[in-house]
């Protein structure tokens, strides 16, 4: 098959399965899939931007997809008046503090030519004691905050502007951690740097987890505003009422399934806009300057490419692209839950998806992201369908049979991994392979 | 006495749990480094061939004890370790026949293997989980301590108690033979220097007629047998949860490359230090300034450098470190 044909046949068939799951479960659940399917494809195409053209292992995509999150509450929350008064300010000074004494151990060794223990030495002095003068200024404050009414507050707060516009800020805050990840971990071989990533990223969750001041930690932050009106608003609409009747649908039902399709317009809009941007970028002359390198880096360094500046200059992108689509996904929970981060999760289904979809071209990566979070979803009552299916003959008092029963949900995980390497042993391309250029 | 009180309290608190989280690190690294040296891959799948041996452990355990052995003062998972250790080489061959020879008959990059592993990972974080349920599971029995806190105030009349559980004392203990056994038959045998020879260069190795695959098959032997038992003491010491081995597996990915991946002594190396460094780190020091300084010199707050919420993040931090300052670890990697 052709990849344009494939492409039709798998957007089709995975249109009718949304469709499916519409008609015989529920339009609700569907629709859950579906915006959830949306914002993994956009995870999916930042990180097919780096690995598919690029050929850069990025296992950071919680990380992002947090600090995506952390966007929403600093944009959008209310700000805790008590907490700037305290001291939050003092919080700022303190880390500037800090950073400013990590920056001028940079300097000092780009620019100095002492001897290198030397700069080891006086580097590490430095940031050390920053560290020290930081922990001076900010344990108290910090202590103050995270006392007022912690069960409520406890953290600084957010700036109360409009949640939409924490979409492009999650993106520009990953973009700026990746920056500095990328600076401190591009230079490593592919197995180093996944392996560094991942432990960045962990290290970003475990800041969030602990950090009440900033993100209230493990308490959460509830509550954030929505973009779209909530369900109590719609049922007071005459409009809704109307439809309701029409349709003969429960008010209730009715209202949540608009809820659900406002987001899915906003997603779509979004992914439609990154995936145009992304297949300019791919068609353009940067994008064949990016496959050039991931093919063969020493003949590419020898017509003069750049590799780390073109390099670091994807990482961005596409953690910018992981940043945004963690942004809408806080948004769409409504709350920003740090303990919900897992590597699991995150990190390796987004790969999976990757792999699957096929690397290096981003209808692939649309299709891989939509498959596999259906599967993700769906497996979990298929396994246990199927669990029962192959225990029916088992005696129902049996403990076997109730302890499979039991765990079947896990069967999800298996399921994954045997998908994954399926696709690695029998089509390794993915679905929809790379586009020969 | 206030000096001897002081040197307990280090003791008790960062010498005895950092010689045994880690030597369940070393043994875990030592698993990755040979993988990684022999095969020229880095395994996620390791963690989770860890949590198959601990599985393993419990399960024959719970049979023994079911069937009424115990092994009093011992825990019977130590008994049925071997039993463990056969279950698990067996799972890794199966693994490797199955799904990893392919890739290694292709040739295939090692970033493919890697992805590979993690397809693995999946499938036995999985598999596991559908045995045993993802829930909490203590298969300890057997003497709970070799020495007690109370005990030792009662011989020595410090203040400051010590103790030493039976888990801690067997970790090192195993830890120490199964190292010690390993590197005799790395550097001794025929057989480990065959496979030092195939880990340096593979082509030569070939030539001399080593036959590759009775290498590899040695590999998964060793590995398996230093997941599970490395698995095995992990959760005697902290409990069984099937979550937290896919946790455990980026220290011990940190242990093995801060220590230089691929070398053996480096694995070992790596692994005390990440445990020496997470303990020295977030431990809280206001007691020690207690005994150590004159009472009015003792300054305010509990002195520590990082909460020990970081516990874990710290090996993340230490591995970034290594990988800024001298990314081929403190041993230079690659050969067993």
């Amino acid at each position: 098959m052709s990849n344009a044909s494939r492409i039709k046949f798998l957007y089709i068939l995975m249109t009718i399965t949304l469709l499916l799951v519409g008609f015989f479960q529920s339009w609700n659940v569907a629709l859950t899939i579906f915006n959830l399917c949306l914002i993994s494809s956009i995870m999916t195409l930042g990180i097919n931007i780096q690995w598919g053209n690029a050929g850069i292992v990025n296992f950071g995509v919680m990380g992002f997809a947090a600090l995506g999150g952390l966007a929403n509450i600093i944009i959008s929350m209310p700000p805790t008046q008590n907490a700037w008064k305290v001291g939050g300010e003092i919080i700022i000074i303190g880390l500037l503090v800090f950073t400013l004494s990590i920056i001028f151990s940079i300097l000092l060794f780009k620019k100095s030519n002492l001897n290198n223990k030397i700069k080891y030495l006086i580097s590490f002095a430095f940031i050390i004691s920053g560290y020290f003068i930081m922990r001076l200024l900010v344990d108290a404050p910090i202590e103050k905050i995270e006392a007022i009414e912690p069960a409520k507050t406890g953290y600084l707060g957010g700036f109360n502007l409009p949640v939409l516009l924490s979409w492009p800020v999650g993106g520009l805050l990953a973009a700026f951690s990746a920056f500095i990840i990328g600076k401190i971990s591009l230079g490593l071989r592919s197995d180093y740097l996944a392996i560094a990533t991942l432990g960045i990223s962990e290290i970003i969750i475990y800041f969030l987890k602990n950090e009440d001041w900033l993100s209230r930690g493990v308490k959460n932050v509830n509550g954030l505003p929505r973009p779209v009106p909530y369900e109590i608003e719609l049922q007071s609409k005459e409009w809704v009422l109307k439809v309701s009747d029409n349709l003969n649908i429960p008010i209730t039902e009715l209202s949540s399934i608009i809820v659900k399709l406002s987001y899915s317009i906003l997603f779509s809009v979004v992914l439609l806009i990154v995936l145009f941007l992304l297949e300019i970028a791919v068609k353009s002359p940067w994008g064949r300057m990016m496959r050039a390198i991931r093919d063969n880096e020493v003949s590419a360094n020898a017509m003069g490419k750049n590799i780390k500046q073109r390099h670091l200059q994807v990482f961005i992108i596409g953690s910018a692209i992981v940043g945004l689509a963690g942004a809408m996904l806080t948004t769409l929970d409504g709350q920003f839950t740090p303990v919900s981060y897992q590597p699991l999760r995150y990190t390796f289904l987004i790969w999976i998806m990757v792999i699957v979809g096929g690397s290096g071209n981003n209808f692939g990566s649309i299709i891989g992201g939509f498959l596999i979070w259906f599967f993700w979803v769906q497996s979990e009552p298929f396994g246990l369908w199927f669990i029962s299916q192959i225990t029916t003959y088992i005696s129902d008092t049996s403990i076997i049979k109730s302890h499979l029963l039991e765990n079947a949900a896990h069967i999800r995980l298996m399921f994954m991994g045997m998908i994954l390497l399926i696709t690695l042993r029998f089509a390794p391309k993915g679905l929809i392979p790379e586009v020969k250029r | 006495m206030d000096f001897l009180n002081g040197i307990t309290l280090i003791a008790n608190y960062i010498v005895i749990p950092g010689l045994t989280y880690g030597s369940q690190l070393a043994l875990g690294a030592l698993g990755i480094t040979i993988i990684y040296s022999v095969l020229r891959f880095s395994n996620f799948a390791h963690g989770e061939f860890m949590s198959f041996g601990a599985m393993s452990s419990i399960i024959l355990s719970w049979l023994f004890v079911s069937l009424g052995f115990t092994f009093y003062p011992f825990p019977t998972a130590i008994i049925v370790l071997p039993i463990a250790i056969v279950l698990t080489i067996s799972y890794c061959i199966i693994i490797d026949k199955v799904i990893f020879k392919f890739y290694r008959k292709q040739n295939s990059k090692s970033v493919i293997n890697l992805i590979v592993s993690i397809g693995v990972m999946f499938f036995t974080g999985g598999l596991i989980r559908f045995i045993v349920g993802p829930g909490d599971k203590n298969f300890f029995d057997g003497e709970r301590f070799i020495l007690k806190a109370r005990t030792f105030k009662n011989i020595t009349g410090l203040n400051e108690g010590l103790t030493l559980k039976t888990t801690q004392g067997i970790t090192i203990i195993l830890s120490v033979l199964l190292v010690i056994l390993l590197f005799w038959f790395l550097n001794k045998t025929k057989t480990g220097k065959s496979m030092r020879a195939y880990s340096d260069n593979k082509e030569l190795a070939m030539l001399s007629g080593i036959n590759p695959e009775k290498v590899v098959l040695i590999t998964w032997i060793i590995t398996g047998t230093l997941a599970c038992v490395a698995g095995t003491l992990y959760g005697l010491d902290k409990s069984y949860k099937p979550f937290t081995y896919l946790h455990l597996v980026l220290p011990i990915f940190s242990a093995a490359i801060v220590g230089g991946v691929g070398n053996p002594v480096g694995a070992i190396i790596g692994g005390f230090v990440i445990a020496f460094s997470e303990l020295i780190i977030t431990f809280a020091y206001k007691k020690i300034f207690f005994y150590f300084l004159p009472s009015n010199f003792v300054p305010e707050g509990l002195l520590q450098i990082l909460s020990t919420d970081y516990k874990i993040a710290i090996s993340f931090l230490m591995l970034v470190l290594v990988l800024l300052i001298k990314p081929t670890g403190i041993y230079k990697g690659k050969i067993i």
